[in-house]
């Protein structure tokens, strides 16, 4: 059985995803628990993927028994096998954490949302299992489309940006599979293992350089790197609450990993960092990245749009580390995808609650929210501590890596933008604590009058369970930090990069 | 140096952290303070419990969780970390009683949330004291930052707004500006973060960087308020008068300052500063800050405003008793964290009183008050006097060592600081205590009649007072711990 585990992993969700969609004829309520099962299954798999490779080393799957570089081979490193469980953990637990407000949301179109949404994660696990360049646009597009599908489901504006996410999120999977095809062209492959082996005698081609650079402006388009994030804060912001929670976290982070893949296995270290010596620009592009995002949130009096400015910023984080071209900092940009995905799923899911509660998630709306909502902000603040890199919050130690590793290659400008990008979401979320902490204010000054306080009115406990499961998650990361950095990143980095 | 391992660190951190749910479920206010004392004392005898340890000359140690070599969650309790906890704790328990009669006598909302938090913070000030590398005192500095933020907001008004928005601003600011930067890249250089007797960052780098990252370390720990870092303290004192006692007399300034001083001495270490100099420029800092900060209280009116300027001023005397960089001066630095928190929590807690009892504020509505409440403005003179240095309190010890100690290292110019600046203390605290009890009967603000503030109020500040006097006969087990520190830091007795 657990031979199976990658196929399992894939297989499952997709069908359930048909199910889900022919079960919502018949009736609706079923399409929760199947939707649960499916991805539960998931999870399970990829824990065990997991646990296996970290016993036994890569594990490389047939599918369908077909031997590469003819048939598709999912290759399973410690890797992808860290962003596997990251996925399918974060799907589940916002799916279960999602049902009132999905319920409430979108009364009469829960079934094709569980659908979509099942089908999404197929798409996000399969590109990251894969270990096929043109398998892995096939599952991007999958992805890709399911998700202008969910966020369209938003409010009146989500179809327009979401439209406008389609065009751009089109271009970019074009732009990477034209540059799968030069590859093809040269090399005559499409496994990732097999390109990589015939590469090294082609790496002064100006068609290997094309392919690289066409590949990674589409990867970056896909994960709105700086200055190619433009349509990321419309489309997330609109969206529904349970899409967003869903593919905030995970479609820029599995971005991340794409492009770390291409770097590390398709490409190799030696010609990504060595041969193109483009490290240099890439990490001012970052530094660009996590200045802009950073400032852009500032300027935002909406909770859900500041916090998808910050999402441009944390992906400036990661391709700064992972192009710092130093062990620090590829350990701290797969640490930061890990933590980057909890702590953006639980700040999502923490305006979940609150557009549950509130129809709102304006700055003025919030006043007094820690007396109506205190559960619901307390995994709020841990969100913040960990966003703003507060020990012993799992943000804190990621930022440690990225920064060491900045240091260590002199990139001081890196290290700079870290600690700046810090201290504006220093005043970004305690700007958000402050208005929720005071009450409008009274004629009264302050002192003992409780007369005009507003009842509590939490989130039901469906909602707040899992939330609490992701910020409990926030700590344990922190604390746990040593054992995924020795027992699983220090695998998933080649030896060749010191 | 031998070291046991024993899990009471851990547990002397945890026991006011655990007891936050407690308090939150508590169904009446007197079962929440119940649970608050029983948190306090068992907080206290955990760590009076080591102290037998710790004075034999065995350091506690114990390992939460590794992240890096030399960069672990990490305590281990020395005599220097004994002597502040030693402080917190057993004023924690003083300031709940003297919190219960402040917040009950004004009626106070949200006194939950108040107690909470002040749990919390006292967790995090334990933690800093116990740390044993630079992570572990981040980790609880910047938790200490935190849960103090919404007790300075405690009001919940414009004002509170923006003194909080200013205390966030100037602590979180240097901390993550430039503590967090100093400590990572005093990682990259020395391969460890772990305190050691004469730091870890001898020989790694050179003159320039050595005094860069003093400057980050020491202006990065702003709770020490060393000027120009320092505005944050007066903007705090909008909280309510037991938080200004307990944390920004005691808990939250001194865990700047005991940073600033484990830094000064664990991560540089005497030896690194002596051979580049660098205690000099310490020196220039802290006696700025100490002059300047006396004379701006002279012309303060608000009395908490004032007890503000002068606790900058003294949080600068201790880390001018490290920058002395002698054995005398380091012991004087040391001991003046137990004697001027003793000193300043009974006036902070006089301020209170006088504030509940009669709503005023400003030392100029207080003309006559000695008639009315001479308890209180007693113990006043005798916090007063021990600030200044004189006998027959406590403070009198730290500054003839302090005065010694400039003396060994050959500094006259501090001397002249030093007894400048305690002319500067008399002369804004005397004429409080002077008007107060010997003014004309018609110019008294007050009825000749002794009414003083709520029982609870009244004790924990004779209390301190009275122990402030007990430290000039008996200044153990402070000056104890203050020597031993200095000694396995310099090599010699004192």
């Amino acid at each position: 059985m657990s031979q199976q585990y990658p196929a399992l992993l894939i297989i499952v969700p997709l069908l359930s995803a048909l199910l889900i969609s022919i079960t919502g004829w018949i009736n609706k309520r079923l399409c929760f628990p199947i939707a649960v099962a499916a991805l539960a299954v998931s999870a399970y798999s990829c824990i065990g993927l997991l646990l296996r490779v970290v016993d036994e080393g890569v594990i490389v799957y047939r599918l369908g028994g077909w031997d590469p570089p003819m048939g598709i081979a999912y290759y399973v490193d410690h890797l992808n096998a860290l962003v596997l469980v990251v996925v399918s953990v974060v799907a589940l637990i916002n799916l279960i954490g999602s049902k009132k407000s999905i319920e409430l949301e979108m009364p009469g179109k829960t079934a094709p949302f569980y659908a979509l949404y099942v089908l999404q994660v197929t798409g996000l696990l399969g590109v990251v299992v894969t270990g096929d360049a043109f398998n892995l646009y096939v599952l991007l597009e999958i992805t890709a489309l399911s998700g202008y599908a969910m966020l369209a489901m938003g409010d009146d504006r989500a179809p327009l940006s979401t439209l406008n996410y389609l065009y751009i999120g089109t271009i970019g999977a074009c732009f990477y599979l034209l540059g799968v095809g030069y590859l093809y062209i040269v090399t005559g492959s499409l496994n990732m293992v097999d390109i990589a082996n015939i590469l090294p005698p082609l790496y002064e081609s100006k068609a290997v350089l094309a392919a690289f650079i066409i590949c990674l402006v589409g990867v970056w388009l896909k994960m709105a790197f700086f200055p190619l994030h433009a349509w990321l804060p419309n489309a997330y912001t609109h969206a529904p609450s349970a899409a967003s929670s869903l593919i905030a976290p995970l479609v820029t982070k599995v971005m991340i990993y794409v492009m770390i893949r291409l770097i590390l296995t398709v490409f190799t270290p030696e010609f990504t960092f060595n041969i193109l010596a483009i490290s240099e620009p890439i990490v001012w592009l970052a530094v660009v990245a996590i200045f802009m995002g950073a400032i852009l949130a500032l300027a935002e009096r909406n909770l859900k749009k500041m916090l998808t400015y910050i999402i441009v910023a944390e992906v400036g984080y990661m391709v700064g580390g992972a192009w710092l071209g130093n062990r620090l900092g590829m350990t701290g940009a797969i640490l930061h995808i890990v933590n980057d995905a909890l702590m953006t799923l639980c700040a999502f899911m923490v305006v979940s609650n609150v557009a549950y509660k509130l129809k709102g998630y304006a700055f003025d709306d919030l006043k007094g929210l820690f007396r109506k909502m205190p559960f619901t902000m307390g995994a709020f603040v841990v969100a913040a501590l960990s966003m703003i890199g507060v020990p012993p919050t799992c943000g804190f130690f990621s930022k440690w890596y990225l920064i060491s590793g900045a240091i260590q290659s002199g990139q001081y400008a890196f290290m700079v933008a870290l600690l700046f990008s810090s201290l504006v979401n220093v005043v970004l979320f305690f700007r958000v604590i402050e208005i929720c902490f005071y009450e409008p204010f009274s004629d009264h000054h302050g002192h003992g009058h409780d007369h005009h306080a507003e009842p509590m009115a939490e989130a039901p406990v469906s909602m707040l369970v899992p939330l609490y499961v992701v910020a409990g998650g926030l700590i344990l990361v922190g604390i746990y930090t040593s054992d995924i950095v020795n027992y699983v990143i220090e695998f998933a980095i080649p030896k060749s990069i010191l | 140096m031998e070291t046991i391992t024993s899990i009471k660190p851990l547990l002397a951190v945890l026991v006011s952290l655990l007891v936050t749910p407690l308090l939150v479920s508590s169904r009446t206010p007197n079962v929440r303070e119940a649970w608050t004392f029983v948190a306090a004392i068992a907080k206290f005898l955990i760590v009076l419990s080591m102290l037998p340890t710790i004075l034999k000359g065995t350091e506690i140690v114990y390992t939460v969780a590794e992240f890096l070599p030399g960069a672990a969650i990490k305590f281990r309790v020395d005599s220097f970390g004994m002597l502040f906890a030693l402080v917190s704790s057993s004023l924690w328990i003083i300031t709940t009683v003297y919190s219960i009669g402040y917040m009950r006598g004004l009626k106070e909302h949200s006194q939950t949330r108040y107690f909470c938090f002040f749990a919390i913070a006292l967790s995090a000030t334990i933690g800093v004291a116990f740390s044993a590398n630079l992570l572990t005192l981040y980790l609880f500095y910047e938790i200490l930052s935190l849960a103090t933020y919404p007790l300075v907001c405690h009001h919940q008004d414009h004002e509170a707004r923006s003194s909080g928005r200013k205390y966030l601003l100037y602590i979180v600011g240097t901390s993550i500006g430039l503590a967090l930067p100093a400590m990572l890249i005093s990682y990259n250089l020395a391969g460890t973060l772990e305190f050691g007797n004469q730091g870890f960052l001898a020989g790694t780098a050179s003159k320039p960087l050595i005094g860069l990252l003093l400057f980050m370390f020491i202006f990065g720990f702003a709770k020490a308020a060393i000027m120009p870092f320092h505005s944050w303290l007066p903007a705090a004192m909008v909280a309510p008068t037991p938080v200004s006692a307990l944390l920004h007399a005691v808990a939250v300034v001194k865990v700047g300052v005991f940073s600033v001083v484990r830094v000064l001495t664990g991560v540089f270490g005497t030896d690194l500063l002596l051979s580049f100099d660098l205690g000099s420029i310490i020196l220039v800092v802290c006696s700025f800050t100490i002059l300047v900060g006396s004379l701006i209280a002279l012309s303060q009116d608000g009395l908490k405003r004032m007890l503000a300027f002068s606790t900058i001023a003294q949080l600068s005397y201790i880390v001018l008793g490290i920058g002395l960089l002698s054995p005398k001066g380091l012991t004087g630095g040391m001991l003046h964290i137990a004697m001027h928190a003793f000193g300043k929590i009974t006036l902070f807690f006089c301020a209170g009183a006088i504030f509940v009892a009669t709503g005023k504020k400003n030392i100029s509505e207080m003309i006559g008050i000695g008639r009315r409440m001479p308890i209180t403005m007693g113990a006043f003179f005798i916090g007063a006097l021990s600030i200044t240095g004189l006998p027959p309190c406590g403070g009198f010890w730290s500054k003839w060592y302090l005065l010694l100690g400039s003396l060994e290292a050959n500094q006259m110019a501090i001397v002249v600081v030093l007894l400048l600046s305690s002319f500067l203390n008399a002369c804004y605290f005397m004429p409080i205590v002077y008007k107060a009890f010997f003014c004309k009967p018609e110019d008294s603000l007050f009825e000749n009649k002794v009414r003083e503030a709520p029982v609870c109020c009244v004790v924990p500040l004779v209390i301190t007072a009275v122990i402030s006097i007990v430290f000039l006969f008996y200044p153990e087990p402070f000056l104890e711990l203050a020597t031993m520190t200095v000694s396995r830091i310099m090599g010699v007795q004192i």
